[in-house]
């Protein structure tokens, strides 16, 4: 044989137990324009968590993924059960599953969890991650501090009592300690211990290590981060059966659409509207379904505001034709009937339909007022674009032309996605916000407190938190006490199906659309469940 | 000439201390919060207070440059707020990622705006003129993003000749000189080119007009001199000039495209610039525009001193 047959010979071997090997290689695209942070607090919102979150960590509670027809509930993750104090209502116990491993080898037990919690809530701690604290702390606003009971018994103690809590839990992934502390004592010539802390924070974020389905094999920034599956994962539902995912991120929505039909991807997230035809006449699918996504325009109660009177608030939203405005997105929505869907546990049956009813709309109007010759001007901002923000420009083009049928004069500023971001938290009377009358920015409602609490309580007006248009009625305080103080989960869910159809009743929102979160991939993968969810679970996907 | 280096190497001095004053007021001028990247807009007053405590954006605008601007001049550009990485280490992949295709994109450039610039130029007024000309407006005026869109459709949705996006099978760190590597560099060096293509054809072509009208070219062609030795005067005399425009072009391309580099998803300054802005990444911000400003300061220093070279005559008082 000759040495360039050898050669040969030799490449071919090596390259097909490669080829083999790469069968369950799947490589996605993301709409971030960076990786997602992968130290156990991912960025980027809710996509973070979709892709750096739940396939590397755990969390103590999880979201049920395996349905795409139910609503996504809790259940247990890191801990098998979890119950409050019958005494003392802000401390909660949970107790830990055994035998769960780090993918560095090490064992997952409360110290773990004390660890995790302290890297936000403890300054001195050495591990104390100054850039996680936004993401962490914002989601579990009422937590406090974390302390081990035994191996598998750990105590989370909240500010005020509130049953929210391990709802909200579901964004704290738990991190390998151990595996920090290696990167940390790699790091023995930096002598300022904040800084040797930040920069093994860095390098835990490069070789990250977690409990998850799948275990971080590569990572490059701002480029690709890929995984291996997780042999030894703990949950035998969600044992990976991929060999491989890459992800790449991808903010362009051509780009990822250009790369999925060349082949250079296998999914792609959020494909470009215009080009869905495309994806399908080329044999690639879409999977979409409902997500707690909301896409509002959220109207200010300020002194002067034309949204003051319930009438108008509800004329405007039964003034939209929103199965027209549907079909303008390619079906890509989905129409709303509140925050969440009927069906939802915290439904509620409003007694107030959100639905198109051109007559009725106008009647409320003209009850309030108005009408043909006495139009009412209102002014609302948005962004061009921005995370969850679907195509706002469009959009609220559609709403201008349809409300003009029910004397409204609707003049809409653009402005720029982060200002827009800002300003939710800054309010309607801040000087940023250009005396508009509303406020487009979407949101998720996974949880009760980001889908109701923070735009009906009279304790989360500017600048605490997002009730940007100052809807204040005490009312809804009680209401919201009454959910957070009840901690059975069906009398929490009873009270909070009461907000929710308070809410729609006084309708401090014009409720647009929800989004479907869709996806476009080729007819090779396979297994995909989309839940009703912002996430979805890479575990039982395949590529053929 | 040593004398003359030194002298315009101590002008720039005034000119980065201008530059990073104006790229951190800049920075702090734009709309939105400094700790979007790292705080969720539904975070706490509470929180976000804690955190501009944390990172010193508490203090006052002018402790915070002194400040950034003593660490800059130790050589220390901070570390992104959004990953902790060093930003110096970020802009040195990214800047190195965007040489390649602006190395790429400057020579093709080059070579097909001196092509169609002298040829427009020497042949003024007729149908090549016509062609040449009309390829240069075309690069000046297509939008970048429109271009690149439409090659990746041509190129790598139709024909399935190249790739779309990225740098690589592996990325940019497992890149290697090889075709599978090399073709990822083609579209998005392409679509760069034909800005400075264009322009350095409609410089070239003018130029080579007027050097044509002076004198001294009559003078040579009355000598008896072949028209080759006349082209060889003309390509002399422009020389200087093409090359301050290639170099001016180069330090834009080396700027990176924020519009290229996000259509093509490549890894460079351009697509660092874009995240660091809508993160408001401001240690990553700020870096990345001095580095990327004092670049071009240099940059326009090294052709000011090659020019002086080539043509001692318009050396700078």
């Amino acid at each position: 044989m000759k040495l360039n047959q050898l050669v040969g010979a030799t490449a071919i071997a090596l390259a097909f137990p490669l080829a083999v090997h790469a069968q369950g290689a799947l490589r996605i695209a993301m709409t971030a324009a960076d990786i997602p942070k992968t130290t156990g607090q991912p960025d980027q919102g809710f996509e973070g968590n979709r892709f750096t979150g739940i396939p590397l960590f755990d969390a103590l509670t999880h979201w049920d993924l395996s349905s795409a027809d139910k609503p996504s509930v809790l259940i247990p993750g890191l801990a098998t059960s979890w119950k409050v104090d019958d005494k003392d209502k802000t401390k909660w116990t949970f107790v830990l599953r055994k035998g769960v491993k780090f993918h560095d080898g090490s064992d997952l037990k409360a110290d773990a969890i004390v660890w995790n919690v302290e890297k936000v809530l403890r300054k001195d701690a050495r591990h104390f991650a100054p850039d996680q604290i936004g993401v962490t702390v914002s989601r579990m606003p009422n937590l406090v501090s974390a302390r081990r009971i035994d191996d598998y018994t750990v105590e989370l103690t909240t500010k005020e009592p509130d049953s929210f809590l391990p709802i909200n839990l579901t964004n704290l992934f738990i991190a390998s300690p151990a595996h920090w502390q290696k990167k940390w004592d790699a790091l023995g010539s930096v002598s300022d211990p904040a800084e040797r802390a930040k920069q093994a924070w860095a390098a835990f974020a490069a070789d990250a290590s977690g409990s998850g389905p799948f275990k971080m094999a590569r990572f490059t920034p701002r480029e690709r981060v890929e995984y291996v599956k997780n042999e030894a994962y703990w949950d035998p539902k969600r044992k990976p059966r991929l060999d491989r995912v890459v992800l790449l991120p991808m903010p362009e929505a051509s780009a990822r659409t250009a790369a999925l039909l060349s082949g250079q991807v296998d999914w792609i997230e959020n494909p470009a509207p215009d080009a869905v035809p495309q994806i399908r006449q080329k044999g690639f699918s879409i999977t979409a379904n409902a997500q707690p996504h909301v896409w509002p325009w959220q109207f200010s109660f300020v002194e002067g505001s034309p949204w003051l009177d319930r009438r108008v608030r509800h004329a405007a939203n039964l003034c939209v034709n929103r199965d027209e405005l549907k079909q303008a997105l390619g079906g890509l929505m989905e129409v709303p009937k509140g925050t969440v869907p009927p069906g939802h546990p915290w439904w509620g049956n409003p007694k107030f339909e959100i639905k198109y009813d051109l007559k009725a709309a106008q009647k409320l109007m003209s009850d309030a007022g108005f009408g043909p010759n006495k139009r009412l001007k209102v002014k609302t901002i948005t962004s061009a674009s921005g995370s969850g923000q679907m195509q706002p420009v469009p959009m609220n083009e559609f709403l201008q032309q349809a409300l003009r049928a029910c004397y409204f004069d609707v003049e809409l500023e653009v402005i720029e996605w982060n200002a827009l971001f800002t300003n939710w938290r800054e309010g309607a009377k801040d000087p940023k916000a250009r005396g508009a009358h509303a406020t487009n920015v979407t949101f998720a409602a996974m949880d009760p407190f980001f889908a109701m609490v923070r735009f009906t309580s009279s304790k989360t007006v500017p600048p605490v938190s997002n009730n940007w248009g100052y809807f204040i009625n005490p009312e809804f305080d009680d209401l919201i006490a009454k959910a957070r103080g009840t901690f059975d989960d069906k009398g929490r869910d009873a009270a909070l199906a009461r907000l929710h159809a308070r809410i729609v009743e006084e309708a401090p929102f014009l409720w647009v659309a929800h989004d479907v979160g869709p996806r476009a991939m080729s007819a090779k993968v396979k297994g995909v469940v989309q839940p009703k969810s912002w996430f979805i679970d890479l575990a039982p996907v395949t590529v053929q | 000439m040593f004398a003359y280096a030194i002298k315009r190497t101590l002008f720039t001095l005034p000119i980065m201390l201008g530059v990073s004053l104006v790229c951190f007021a800049l920075v702090h001028l734009a709309p939105g919060d400094p700790l979007v990247s790292v705080l969720p807009p539904d975070a706490s007053q509470a929180i976000k207070e804690q955190m501009m405590a944390l990172y010193g954006f508490d203090r006052p605008y002018l402790e915070q440059f002194a400040r950034w601007l003593a660490r800059v001049a130790q050589g220390d550009l901070g570390t992104s707020i959004r990953t902790g990485r060093p930003v110096s280490l970020e802009i040195g992949k990214a800047v190195g990622n965007t040489l390649m295709i602006a190395a790429l994109a400057t020579l093709i450039g080059f070579v097909l705006g001196t092509l169609f610039g002298f040829v427009a130029g020497y042949f003024r007024d007729s149908w090549l003129d016509k062609a040449a000309s009309a390829a240069a407006v075309f690069g000046v005026s297509v939008p970048h993003y429109w271009l690149g869109m439409i090659l990746v459709i041509i190129f790598a949705v139709q024909l399935g000749w190249l790739p779309p996006t990225g740098a690589g099978p592996g990325g940019s760190e497992a890149w290697v000189w090889d075709w599978v590597h090399v073709q990822h560099l083609i579209l998005p060096a392409v679509t760069m080119s034909v800005i400075p293509m264009g322009i350095i054809a409609r410089t070239v072509r003018a130029l080579v007009a007027e050097i044509l009208s002076q004198e001294f070219v009559a003078g040579l062609r009355a000598k008896g001199l072949s028209e080759s030795g006349v082209f060889g005067h003309v390509v002399k005399n422009a020389a200087p000039t093409a090359l301050a425009v290639m170099g001016i072009q180069l330090g834009y391309l080396l700027g990176g495209s924020i519009l290229i580099e996000t259509v093509f998803s490549w890894p460079g300054s351009g697509l660092l610039l874009n995240d660091a802005i809508f993160q408001r990444d401001l240690p990553l911000l700020q870096g990345t525009i001095l580095v990327l400003a004092l670049f071009f300061v240099v940059l326009n220093l090294v052709v000011d001193v090659m020019q002086t070279t080539l043509d001692p005559r318009i050396q700078r008082a």
